[in-house]
C-alpha cells in the first residue's frame, strides 16, 4: 500500500447558474488534499473551503458514493467517471493524481442531458425511456407461478444479470462522441429478452424504448466502444448488438 | 417494417449503414480482383475484354447499380446520422481524451468517408466516366509484325479480327482529299467499326482501359501525383474499413463470444489486404518500364 | 395515549390471511377518485407507488434524488431471505420468523414478524416475475446462500448487487405505472412537512430542490418510505442524502418514534481513513461465509502491525486470535451483526485493534483458508487429486474472484491494498436503523392515514436486523401489506373527494416550511453545515454508538441541546431558495437530525438493559454478552413529541407480547 500523503491541485470546473445562465470553465486552487480521500471528498473539502470564503459551493450530483447509485457523474480530464477504470467518480480516489496536477472537471455534455447547475444534469430522459418499456407488465399479487417453476440456463441468467448490472449514470452518453445511449438501453432490452418473463412484450419493448431513445434527442451509435470501456459496470457492446438483432425481428414482425 | 419509417429509428439507419458497407466490401473485392490483371505482364487483352464485359453484362450491369445506389446511399446516411449526432451534443467538452477509450478509425469514420467520396469522384472522373461517355477514349490496338514491318492493328473482340489502324477512319475523319484514298473502315459509336463504302458493321473493338490506366499513373508531368492520392485514399479506405467491416456485423446484431473475434478478424485481415493489393497496382504502372 | 397494536385475534399463523379476509376493500371504480402520496422511492416506497397505482389509485410518489431508481436501497449487496426451502435444509415460514425474533432480540412483535415470513415467498416470486436476475445454479434453478444467525441456505441474492436488482425490479413496475399515467413522479422533490386536517393526514409540504419552489400536494393517504436515520452519525454506511426528515416531520405532527436507539452497526465495513472522510463502504456480510476474521494474540504484534513495521502475513497461525471463532463456536463468523460487532470493538478497545489511524479501530478478515479449501476442492473437481500449493492457490483465487470479484475489486480501489494477498481491514459501521416510526398492524402510524413502511417504520426487527432481511421488509411493507391495509383505511374516504390545497392547514404548513427556509438562508453564521453535522456525528459514536453507559448518554443528551443551540446560531449556509442549493438541503436535514440525536440519547438512557444493538455496559454478563431485561424492557418504546425541547418528549409504551416464541436469551455459542 503506498502511504497517503498530501497534495495540491488546480481545478478547472464548469460553474453554470441554473438550466438558462451562460456558463464558463472557472479556476480554483486546492491545497492539502489526500491522496487516501475519494475524488467527491476532494470537492467536499473545496466546497468547505468556498464556503469559509462565503463563495458559492459547486453543485455535483453524489449519494451513495460506493459506486451502485449512478447519482454521481463528472468528466474529469476528459474521461467519464475519470481516468480509473470500472468505477464510478465516487470510487475515484486522489491517489490517481500527481501533485500540481490540473484537473479538468466538466459535467456530462448532451442535449438530453441539459445541465441544471454547474455539474447536475438532468437524466430524467433515461426514466422516461425505461417508462416505454423497460417492464415486465406484472402486477403485484400473492399468486404469481413459483420463482422456481420455469429453469432459466445459468448462462441466460448470469447475462441477463451483467446487463441489469448498468446503474443508469449516464457515462455511456456522456463518453459518447455522438451522446449516444444505445448502451443503456440495449442494456435494458437485453436483460428482458434473456429471460423468458420478459420475451412476451419483447416486440413492443424494443420498439417502444428505441423511439422514446430517439425522441430525447441521443446520437446514433457508431460503435465506438468507448461506452463499453467507461462503464462503470463493464456493461457489453454485445448488449447493443442483442438489442439491434431484438429491433429486427421486431420490425420484421 | 412494423411501425419505423425506413430511415426514422436510429438503429434503422445503422442497419442501412451496415447493409451497405458489406455491400460495398464485396463491390471492392469483385473490383479488385478485375485489377489485379493489371499486374500480369502483356495482359492488355485480357484486362479490356474484362472491361468490356463488366460495362455490359447485364447482370453486371445491375450490379453496379446497386453498387451506385449504395455509395449514395451510405454517403447521405452518413452525412444525416452526424448532423443528427453533432446535435446531440450541443455544447462541446474543454477537455476530452478520445483516445483513452475509442480507435482513431471508429471516431473518424465520417470524415475518413468523406475523403473516399472524394476519391471516388475522381477515380470515376479518371476512368469510369472516360470508359463510358469520352469519345477519345483509346481503342485497343496491338502492333504485330507483318512482313517484317511492325504495324498496328485495331483489335476486335472475336477471335482473330485485326484491323490495321491505317485503314480505319475515326469518325468524321475526312477522306485524305490528296490522295482521294477512302479508308477501309470507318468507326462509330466509340467502338463499332463499319465498312466505310457500305454501312456494316463489321466487328466490335475494345476500349482500351489497360492503355488509359497505363498512361494515367505513367504521367511524365502528373503520374506520381497520382500514384500518391491514390495510395493515400487506400490508407483511408484501409482506416475506414478497419472499423467499418466488424461494425457492420455490431450494427447487424451480429456479436457473440464465438462469432466476434472471428469478424474481428477478418475484417481487420480485409482492411489490410484489400487496400494494400489495391495500391500496389498504381506503385507497380508507375514504376513499371 | 393508549397505544393499539391493532393486532388481529387468532392463532399466530391465521392471523394475517384472516386479518386480510376482514378488511375493508375499494371498489375499482371508486379508486381513481383517491389521491395517495408516496414519500420516498426505495423498496418499500416503489414497491407501494407501484403496486396502488395498479390497483387504480392516483398516486403521487415523491424523491429527493434525480431519479427514483437511486434511493439508497440499491446499495444493499448481499440478499434477501426467503423461506423457500429449496435447498431442503429444514426451513419453514415458521423458522423465518423464530430466526428474525430471535435475531432481533426479542424485542420484535411477533404477528408483524411472521407476517413478514409468510409473504417473504411471495416476494421471490414477485420478482421473479419482474424479470429480477437472481443468482441460478447450473440445473436453472435459483441459488441460495447463507447469512449471519440463521443455520440454513434461505437467502437469494444476484452477486453482490441483490439490493439494486430487487431496486430496478420496483423502479421498473412504478415506470411502468408513470408510463400508463397512474403514479405522477416528482424527482428532485423533498416532503418538508406533514399536512394534518382534523387529525388526518392529508397531504404534503414539498420543496421542489432544482427550481425551489415550495409545493403543496394533497391525499387521502401518505405513506412514508423514506428510510432509515443512520447518517445522524455523520459517517455511515447510508447515502449521503439519506435523511430523517420526512419520518422527523410526521413525528412533530403526531406520529410516535420508536426505539430510535435500535442502532444496527455492520461489523464489516472499510475503516475510516482521515478526518475528510464523508462516508463509510460496506463489504457484503457474505464475506464472512468465507473470511475468517481476526486480530493478533500479541499486543506487541498489533502495535508493530500499526506501526508498518509487520505484515498481517507475517503473523504465523498461532498467533492470531480468531475472537469470534473462538468465542461463538457454533456459529462462528456467521454470528448476527451486532455480536460480531461488538466483538471487533471489545479487541480493538482492548489494545489488539491493527488499523493505523486516530483510533486503531479495524480487524482483519482473512480469505487465506478458504483460498486453500476452495482451491483444493476445484483442484479435485478437475481430476487433480496431487495439485501443488501454488496451483491450490491459484484455482482457490479463482474461486473467490467468482464468488466476490466485484466486492474485491471495490475494496482494492478503496484501500490500494489487494485482498487476494493480505487480509481485508474491516471495523464495525453504522448502517441500518431499527428503530422508526411507530406503527399498528396496518403500518400506520398514530396519525390516522400517515402509513410508514421500510426502514422508516420500527417494526420488523427488533433491537436487531438479520442479514437479508431489510429487503425482504422493504418489499414485503410495499407490495404485500400496505395495498391491502390503505384500501382498509380509504374504504372510508371515498365520499371525501378531492382534498383543496388553499385551506388555512396547508397555508400554515407551508408558511412553516418557508420561515425555516428563509431563516437559515438568512442566519449569516460562520460556519458550514458539515461542520455541525460532523460535530453531532462524534457525540453519536462516542456516546450512543456501539457501547453506551449512563453517564456518557446524559453528557450526550445536553452536549446536543448546546450542538442544537450553536447550530441555528451560527451556521451558515449561501445560495438562495430560488435555485439547486444543496447547502440549504443538508441544513433541513441537519437540523432533524440533531433533534433525533437527542431523542436516540433518551432512549438508550432509558433502556436500563442491553439488547442486540443497543448495548450499555452496565448491562452485560461475565463473558461481555448483552444482558436482556424482560421484566422490564420488554416493550417497545415510542416516544411523543411534545414541543422544541426534545428532552421534554413524553415515553409511551407498548408492551410485546410472546404467545408462540418462548423467550430466551441469545445463544449464539
Amino acid at each position: 500500500m503506498s502511504a497517503a500523503k498530501n497534495i495540491n491541485i488546480t481545478l478547472k470546473i464548469w460553474r453554470q447558474k441554473n438550466a438558462n445562465a451562460k456558463g464558463s470553465m472557472e479556476t480554483y486552487k486546492l491545497d492539502n488534499v489526500s491522496t487516501a480521500s475519494s475524488f467527491l471528498e476532494m470537492l467536499d473539502q473545496l466546497n468547505e473551503q468556498l464556503i469559509n470564503e462565503k463563495k458559492e459551493p459547486v453543485a455535483f450530483d453524489h449519494d451513495c458514493r460506493e459506486g451502485i447509485c449512478g447519482m454521481c457523474s463528472l468528466y474529469i480530464n476528459g474521461r467519464a467517471h475519470g481516468p480509473d477504470s470500472g468505477i464510478t467518480t465516487c470510487q475515484l480516489h486522489m491517489r490517481m493524481f500527481k501533485d500540481g496536477d490540473t484537473i479538468y472537471i466538466e459535467p456530462w455534455r448532451s442535449k438530453a442531458f441539459p445541465v441544471v447547475k454547474d455539474l447536475v444534469v438532468d437524466r430524467s430522459a433515461f426514466d422516461r425511456i425505461q417508462q416505454a418499456g423497460g417492464f415486465v407488465s406484472v402486477n403485484t399479487s400473492g399468486n404469481t407461478i413459483d420463482a422456481n417453476s420455469i429453469p432459466i440456463p445459468k448462462d441466460d441468467a448470469d447475462k441477463a444479470f451483467m446487463a441489469a448490472a448498468c446503474i443508469g449514470c449516464g457515462a455511456c452518453v456522456a463518453t459518447c462522441k455522438n451522446g449516444s445511449a444505445m448502451l443503456f438501453v440495449g442494456a435494458k432490452v437485453s436483460q428482458y429478452a434473456l429471460l423468458p418473463q420478459g420475451k412476451v412484450e419483447a416486440t413492443q419493448r424494443v420498439l417502444n424504448m428505441v423511439r422514446q431513445m430517439d425522441e430525447e434527442g441521443f446520437g446514433n451509435c457508431t460503435n465506438t466502444g468507448a461506452c463499453e470501456i467507461e462503464c462503470p459496470k463493464g456493461i457489453s457492446l454485445e448488449n447493443i448488438a442483442r438489442m439491434n438483432r431484438e429491433y429486427l425481428k421486431a420490425s420484421l414482425k | 417494417m412494423a411501425k419505423s419509417a425506413l430511415l426514422k429509428s436510429s438503429i434503422v439507419k445503422k442497419y442501412w449503414m451496415a447493409l451497405t458497407g458489406l455491400f460495398l466490401c464485396l463491390f471492392l473485392a469483385g473490383h479488385l480482383a478485375g485489377n489485379l490483371q493489371l499486374l500480369v505482364p502483356n495482359n492488355a487483352l485480357n484486362f479490356n475484354q474484362y472491361a468490356l464485359f463488366m460495362t455490359t453484362n447485364p447482370a453486371v450491369k445491375l450490379l453496379s447499380y446497386l453498387t451506385y445506389i449504395s455509395i449514395l446511399f451510405h454517403a447521405i446516411d452518413g452525412i444525416m446520422l452526424t448532423i443528427q449526432n453533432k446535435k446531440a451534443r450541443p455544447v462541446s467538452y474543454a477537455k476530452t481524451n478520445p483516445a483513452a477509450n475509442s480507435s482513431l478509425a471508429s471516431r473518424n469514420m465520417a470524415v475518413l468517408g468523406t475523403l473516399i467520396l472524394v476519391f471516388i469522384a475522381t477515380h470515376m472522373v479518371n476512368f469510369w466516366a472516360k470508359m463510358h461517355f469520352d469519345k477519345n477514349m483509346p481503342l485497343m490496338t496491338k502492333e504485330i509484325e507483318v512482313q517484317g514491318n511492325k504495324q498496328k492493328f485495331y483489335v476486335g473482340t472475336q477471335t482473330g479480327q485485326y484491323y490495321p489502324v491505317e485503314q480505319v477512319a475515326l469518325v468524321g475523319e475526312k477522306q485524305n482529299p490528296e490522295t482521294m484514298m477512302v479508308k477501309q473502315f470507318v468507326i462509330k459509336n466509340g467502338t463499332e467499326l463499319y465498312y466505310s463504302q457500305a454501312d456494316v458493321k463489321t466487328a466490335d473493338l475494345y476500349k482500351d482501359l489497360y492503355k488509359l490506366t497505363l498512361d494515367f499513373f505513367k504521367d511524365p508531368k502528373l503520374g506520381l501525383v497520382f500514384t500518391i492520392f491514390y495510395v493515400f485514399s487506400m490508407l483511408v479506405l484501409a482506416f475506414h474499413l478497419w472499423h467499418g467491416f466488424q461494425s457492420a456485423f455490431q450494427s447487424l446484431g451480429v456479436n457473440s463470444s464465438k462469432l466476434t473475434p472471428l469478424i474481428k478478424f477478418v475484417g481487420k485481415a480485409f482492411s489490410i489486404v484489400v487496400p494494400l493489393l489495391f495500391a500496389i497496382i498504381p506503385i507497380f504502372l508507375h514504376f513499371k518500364k | 395515549m393508549k397505544l393499539d397494536s391493532k393486532i388481529p385475534a387468532g392463532p399466530l399463523k391465521d392471523k394475517w390471511t384472516d386479518h386480510k379476509n376482514h378488511l375493508k376493500l375499494v371498489a375499482p371504480n371508486n379508486r381513481p377518485k383517491i389521491d395517495i402520496i408516496v414519500v420516498g422511492t426505495g423498496l418499500a416506497g416503489a414497491s407501494a407507488a407501484a403496486s396502488l397505482g395498479e390497483m387504480g389509485y392516483n398516486v403521487k410518489a415523491f424523491c429527493f434524488q434525480d431519479s427514483p431508481r437511486r434511493a439508497h436501497s440499491i446499495a444493499a449487496q448481499g440478499g434477501i431471505n426467503a423461506a423457500k426451502n429449496y435447498q431442503n435444509d429444514g426451513d419453514s415460514v415458521y423458522r423465518l420468523f423464530y430466526d428474525t425474533i430471535k435475531g432481533g432480540d426479542y424485542r420484535a412483535r411477533e404477528a408483524n414478524v411472521h407476517r413478514l415470513a409468510e409473504v417473504s415467498t411471495n416476494i421471490i416470486d414477485q420478482c421473479v416475475a419482474q424479470g429480477v436476475p437472481f443468482a441460478r445454479e447450473y440445473g436453472g434453478m435459483l441459488d441460495n446462500r447463507s447469512f449471519g444467525g440463521t443455520q440454513v441456505q434461505r437467502t437469494f441474492y444476484a452477486a453482490g448487487q441483490t439490493g439494486q436488482q430487487l431496486l430496478l425490479g420496483a423502479y421498473s413496475a412504478l415506470s411502468r405505472q408513470i408510463g400508463l399515467g397512474r403514479v405522477k413522479m416528482y424527482s428532485r422533490h423533498e416532503m418538508l412537512e406533514l399536512v394534518k386536517i382534523d387529525g388526518k393526514a392529508r397531504g404534503i409540504i414539498a420543496r421542489d430542490l432544482v427550481t425551489g419552489e415550495i409545493e403543496r400536494h394533497s391525499a387521502h393517504a401518505v405513506v412514508i418510505a423514506s428510510g432509515g436515520y443512520g447518517n445522524v452519525y455523520f459517517l455511515s454506511t447510508n447515502a449521503m442524502g439519506s435523511n430523517v426528515t420526512a419520518a422527523w416531520k410526521i413525528h412533530k405532527q403526531g406520529a410516535l418514534f420508536a426505539n430510535p436507539c435500535f442502532v444496527q452497526i455492520h461489523p464489516t465495513c472499510i475503516p475510516v481513513h482521515g478526518t475528510n472522510q464523508a462516508k463509510l463502504t460496506l463489504m457484503s456480510e457474505s464475506l464472512r461465509n468465507s473470511g475468517r476474521i481476526w486480530v493478533p494474540k500479541k499486543k506487541e504484534d498489533a502495535e508493530a502491525i500499526r506501526a508498518g513495521k509487520l505484515k498481517p502475513t507475517q503473523i504465523a497461525e498461532e498467533d492470531r486470535d480468531y475472537f469470534l471463532e473462538r468465542r461463538y463456536p457454533a456459529f462462528g463468523n456467521l454470528v448476527p451483526r451486532d455480536v460480531a460487532s461488538r466483538a471487533a470493538k471489545e479487541r480493538c478497545d482492548a489494545g489488539y485493534g491493527i488499523e493505523a489511524n486516530d483510533t486503531n479501530e479495524g480487524v482483519y478478515l482473512d480469505f487465506s483458508t478458504e483460498i486453500q479449501n476452495k482451491g483444493k476442492q476445484a483442484a479435485y473437481a478437475k481430476g487433480n487429486h496431487n495439485p501443488t500449493p501454488e496451483e491450490i492457490t491459484k484455482l482457490g483465487k479463482a474461486w473467490l474472484e467468482e464468488k466476490y470479484g466485484n466486492l474485491f475489486t471495490m475494496y482494492q480501489k478503496i484501500t490500494d491494498e489487494n485482498p487476494y494477498e493480505t487480509p481485508m481491514k474491516i471495523y464495525p459501521a453504522v448502517h441500518y436503523t431499527m428503530g422508526g416510526v411507530w406503527v399498528d398492524y396496518n403500518l400506520q402510524s398514530t396519525i390516522p392515514g400517515c402509513f410508514v413502511a421500510g426502514e422508516a417504520n420500527f417494526s420488523d426487527h427488533g433491537a436487531n436486523r438479520l442479514g437479508a432481511s431489510a429487503l425482504m421488509q422493504g418489499l414485503a411493507d410495499g407490495y404485500f401489506v400496505l395495498p391491502y391495509t390503505i384500501s382498509n383505511y380509504l374504504a372510508d374516504e371515498i365520499r371525501t373527494g378531492k382534498i383543496s390545497t388553499d385551506s388555512p392547514e396547508f397555508a400554515e404548513a407551508e408558511s412553516r416550511v418557508k420561515d425555516s427556509i428563509s431563516k437559515f438562508l438568512n442566519n449569516n453564521g460562520s460556519k458550514s453545515v458539515d461542520y455541525f453535522h460532523k460535530k453531532l456525528g462524534l457525540i453519536m459514536w462516542n456516546k450512543v454508538g456501539m457501547a453506551r453507559n449512563e453517564a456518557g448518554l446524559k453528557e450526550a443528551i445536553s452536549e446536543i441541546a448546546q450542538l442544537k443551540e450553536d447550530f441555528f446560531k451560527d451556521v451558515y449556509v449561501p445560495g438562495t431558495n430560488e435555485e439547486l442549493n444543496p447547502q440549504l438541503e443538508k441544513a433541513l436535514r441537519v437540523a432533524d437530525l440533531i433533534e433525533l440525536g437527542q431523542l436516540m440519547a433518551m432512549d438508550a438512557l432509558q433502556r436500563n438493559e442491553s439488547c442486540g444493538g443497543h448495548f450499555r455496559e452496565e448491562y452485560q454478563d461475565a463473558e461481555g454478552e448483552t444482558l436482556r431485561d424482560d421484566d422490564n424492557f420488554k416493550f417497545v418504546g415510542a416516544w411523543e413529541y411534545k414541543g422544541d425541547d426534545i428532552t421534554k418528549e413524553e415515553l409511551h409504551k407498548e408492551e410485546l407480547v410472546y404467545e408462540e416464541i418462548k423467550i430466551a436469551a441469545r445463544n449464539y455459542k
